[in-house]
């Protein structure tokens, strides 16, 4: 049973960093902005989250410092893409790739430290019941932001009207500049939110995962994070569904190995990858409803002409 | 005073426009503009593609900023600054080129564009009573990218109407309309002048002006050129103020024996499954076009045309060789060069990134198209390009179509628009090919070069070529086509014989009326 429960746990703590980011990459696409740099944004989160955190001992404000370092750096990208209207593609890129060797260089004096960790929520008697006490009340803080987050994108984006408006500025861009609405300002902010997001994904591996700094410890998370928005095709809770099996078949396999299973190693570590994408695609079947859900206006630049 | 006040002042002027000028780069788009509209008229804005309307009115709706000039609102000076500034105002636009978001319901448009905070489902329930109220029927629960482009016009005015506007501008509503609709549409025009609105009309429909605008403004070069009372106007003398000279008209000698005539481009059971979720399925479409006859293809935009046309033309291959023929041999399962090389020539609908790359030169361009059909003029031993050859050839269709141009080859898109349609057009007609397909010869061709590319595919049809033109404008298709046949929601009827077809007929049939329908609904009518 205690087994069961901790494999369980394994898999909502390998989920939640993916599911984070890939929910922020979700806003930003919705507006119609392709951001490749997610991998960057995380580890700069990471480091800087674990900095944060390392030197001042308080694992919150390692927490926030990784929100903040994912935003800052998500507004080079913007500043880049929506002002100077650069290609999204090439710019995403490069993000990711800065984003990896600046964080190896902040983190040089970091390697090898000990780090702090976000404690487990711990209410008194209801943490400790068997089973539900630990997967549902005794998880780790960014757990229980990462499920919050999701379903609030999912309300901000289908219940609102600024939902709304974010949702038209992805479908045309040019037809939403002709109603008046500030394209660019809505895309600042999604760039922002999603840095802010792939931040605290990054700050969930420094902090939680392994509280520690080891260069490119995000390991292409941003990567899968990607794939799983466009996998989910744009839809929140498949977003979540695709974390989730892909942290399940990730943890499975890890177990599976250390079993000693007859099967080749590499099959397994590439089973995660495969039974996502086989589920995401079969629930994507309704080629219709994904077409409705595909941002339309996704990567193009838009120069307003005044 | 008494009788020195022009009609103008007898009533208020809502908006006042004073030396509007926008320039971009070294074009002056609109130079110095002057325009009174006065409450309770229907006014008109004339002027041929890049006459400079388009811009004028995003400039008065707060989308473009003016370089200089005033406008005026009831008397007071303002500045549009943005869309939302119009919108306070009460300036109401319906755009040319939809803004619409397809992948959005009705209701979640017309929401976007209200800056009140109210929930969807009152903004739907008003649209909905709003709508039967004009006699617009519309359901605002539906996806805009299921709607025909009739449908989505009323999304556009009804969106406008629940702004309470004081000044509606429509920006050529009716190109995208059946002449049924049309008449719906002024209708609803009429009704809103009689409640003490304002409208400002843009269109090159004279016609149409002239039944319902009081005032016309004409454009030419970015330039008023006049202002007049369309009533009192011909069509010739107001084509005449736009286009600055006489137009002339287009001559169509009788198609003689073309019963027996070869068919040279036959279209057998056409059917093709839709691409994406918002195209049109073509449904067992049949056609033949003989040696010597031009036939026309009418119908509202996206029913079908874009997809019939990269079906014939070879941009997508069927399945069934024999559902496209030239010449009378199969020809589905050949590729563009392939048709090209059986005698067909193609004109697509785009012509910047489709028909001409943009950055290539004019000769470069021609070469892309015609290095298979033209290898001995143009490629010499080892593959070589003759440039030589090819420049000359390039110059010959120049002069051949009158095309103007500030470099001896420029690159395509540095050619206005009208320009480089005729140079196209040329390239395709210099090679004489025996079946010419073209998909909306003349969209944003100015009146005189239209009229120039009409007249040309009239004369390769009675040199003895079949010619498929599909147009969106129904007076072009009256004045070039032996016979009509109208596309509706991808099926194509019977083609009409052009003594026989009216504007009424066609307009049936293109607002989906079944083909032995249309005769019948008339008699009730």
């Amino acid at each position: 049973m205690d087994i069961a429960v901790n494999i369980l746990l394994t898999i909502a703590t390998a989920a939640t960093p993916l599911l984070i980011a890939a929910i922020g990459e979700l806003v930003v696409e919705r507006s119609g902005v392709l951001n490749l740099g997610v991998e960057g944004m995380m580890i700069m989160g990471a480091v800087g989250g674990f900095g944060a955190g390392y030197l001042t001992g308080s694992p919150w404000i390692g927490l926030l410092a990784a929100i903040i370092a994912g935003a800052l750096f998500s507004l080079l990208f913007a500043v880049m893409t929506l002002s100077l209207a650069t290609n999204q593609v090439a710019t995403g890129l490069s993000l990711t790739l800065l984003g990896l060797g600046l964080s190896g260089m902040i983190g040089t004096s970091f390697v090898g430290q000990p780090g702090v960790r976000l404690p487990n929520l711990d209410i008194p008697g209801i943490s400790s019941i068997p089973v539900v006490g630990r997967l549902i009340f005794g998880q780790d803080p960014v757990f229980y932001i990462s499920i919050a987050l999701t379903a609030a994108v999912m309300w901000f984006l289908f219940k609102t009207r600024t939902g709304l408006t974010l949702r038209s500025i992805g479908d045309s861009h040019t037809s939403a500049h002709a109603l008046g609405i500030k394209v660019i300002r809505y895309r600042y902010l999604s760039v922002i939110f999603g840095g802010a997001c792939a931040g605290l994904a990054g700050g969930h591996l420094s902090l939680v995962y392994t509280p520690q700094w080891v260069e490119n410890m995000s390991a292409g998370r941003g990567w899968i994070a990607l794939a799983l928005v466009v996998f989910a095709s744009w839809r929140p809770w498949r977003v979540l569904a695709g974390a989730y099996i892909f942290g399940a078949v990730w943890i499975g396999q890890l177990h599976a190995q250390a079993f000693g299973i007859p099967v080749p190693s590499q099959f397994l570590s590439s089973l995660p990858y495969l039974a996502t994408v086989v589920v995401l695609v079969l629930i994507s079947r309704n080629k219709r409803l994904t077409m409705m859900n595909t941002p339309a206006s996704l990567g193009q630049p838009f120069v307003p002409d005044r | 005073m008494g009788g020195t006040v022009s009609a103008n002042h007898d009533r208020a002027n809502l908006l006042e426009v004073r030396g509007l000028t926008k320039i971009f780069g070294t074009l002056t788009a609109c130079d110095h503009i002057d325009l009174n509209i006065a409450k309770g008229e229907i006014h008109a804005l004339l002027g041929e593609n890049g006459a400079g309307k388009s811009t004028l009115v995003k400039m008065l709706f707060g989308s473009l900023e003016p370089n200089s000039g005033e406008i005026f609102w009831d008397g007071k000076p303002v500045k549009i600054t943005s869309p939302g500034v119009a919108k306070k105002l009460g300036i109401g636009m319906v755009f040319q080129h939809f803004s619409l978001f397809e992948a959005l319901t009705a209701a979640e448009n017309i929401a976007l564009s209200l800056n009140d905070g109210s929930p969807i489902g009152s903004i739907a329930a008003k649209a909905r009573a709003l709508s039967y109220s004009y006699g617009l029927p519309l359901d605002p629960d539906s996806l805009v990218g299921d709607l025909s482009v009739g449908e989505r016009q009323r999304i556009e005015i009804i969106r406008c109407l629940l702004q309470t506007p004081q000044l509606i501008i429509l920006d050529e509503p009716t190109s995208v309309l059946t002449p049924q609709e049309a008449d719906k549409l002024f209708e609803t025009l009429e009704r809103l002048r009689s409640e003490g609105k304002s409208i400002l009309y843009i269109s090159h429909r004279l016609e149409e002006v002239k039944r319902i605008c009081d005032r016309a403004t004409v454009l030419r070069h970015g330039k008023v050129v006049g202002h007049c009372n369309p009533r009192q106007e011909t069509a010739a003398s107001l084509a005449r103020m736009m286009v600055g000279s006489e137009v002339k008209a287009v001559v169509r000698a009788p198609a003689e024996g073309i019963e027996t005539a070869p068919a040279l481009l036959q279209i057998r059971s056409l059917s093709r499954k839709p691409a994406t979720p918002f195209a049109i399925p073509l449904k067992n479409i049949n056609l033949t076009v003989r040696a010597g006859e031009v036939i026309g293809i009418a119908g509202v935009a996206g029913n079908g045309q874009g997809e019939f046309f990269e079906s014939v033309s070879g941009e997508v291959l069927q399945q069934d060789a024999g559902s496209v023929r030239i010449r009378g041999k199969d020809a589905g399962g050949l590729s563009i060069t392939g048709r090209r090389l059986m005698g067909a020539a193609f004109v697509p609908e785009e012509r910047l990134g489709h028909g001409a790359a943009p950055r290539m030169k004019l000769s470069e361009n021609l070469l892309l198209s015609r290095h298979a059909t033209d290898g001995k003029a143009f490629v010499g031993s080892g593959g070589m390009v003759k440039n030589g050859a090819v420049y000359s050839a390039a110059q010959r269709i120049i002069t051949a179509m009158d095309v103007r141009k500030s470099a001896p080859d420029p690159e395509a898109a540095a050619l206005s628009g009208g320009n480089l349609q005729k140079f196209i057009v040329g390239r395709e007609l210099d090679r004489k090919p025996s079946v010419m397909v073209v998909n909306q010869p003349t969209w944003g061709v100015d009146a005189g070069a239209a009229a120039h590319i009409r007249q040309a595919l009239i004369e390769l049809a009675r040199s003895g070529s079949a010619v498929l033109v599909i147009s969106q404008d129904l007076d072009e298709l009256f004045e070039l086509s032996d016979a009509i046949a109208v596309m509706h929601n991808g099926e194509l009827s019977v083609p009409l014989p052009i003594a026989e077809a009216t504007f009424e007929k066609i307009g049936l049939l293109m607002g989906g009326a079944e083909p032995g329908h249309a005769e019948h609904s008339l008699e009730v009518a």
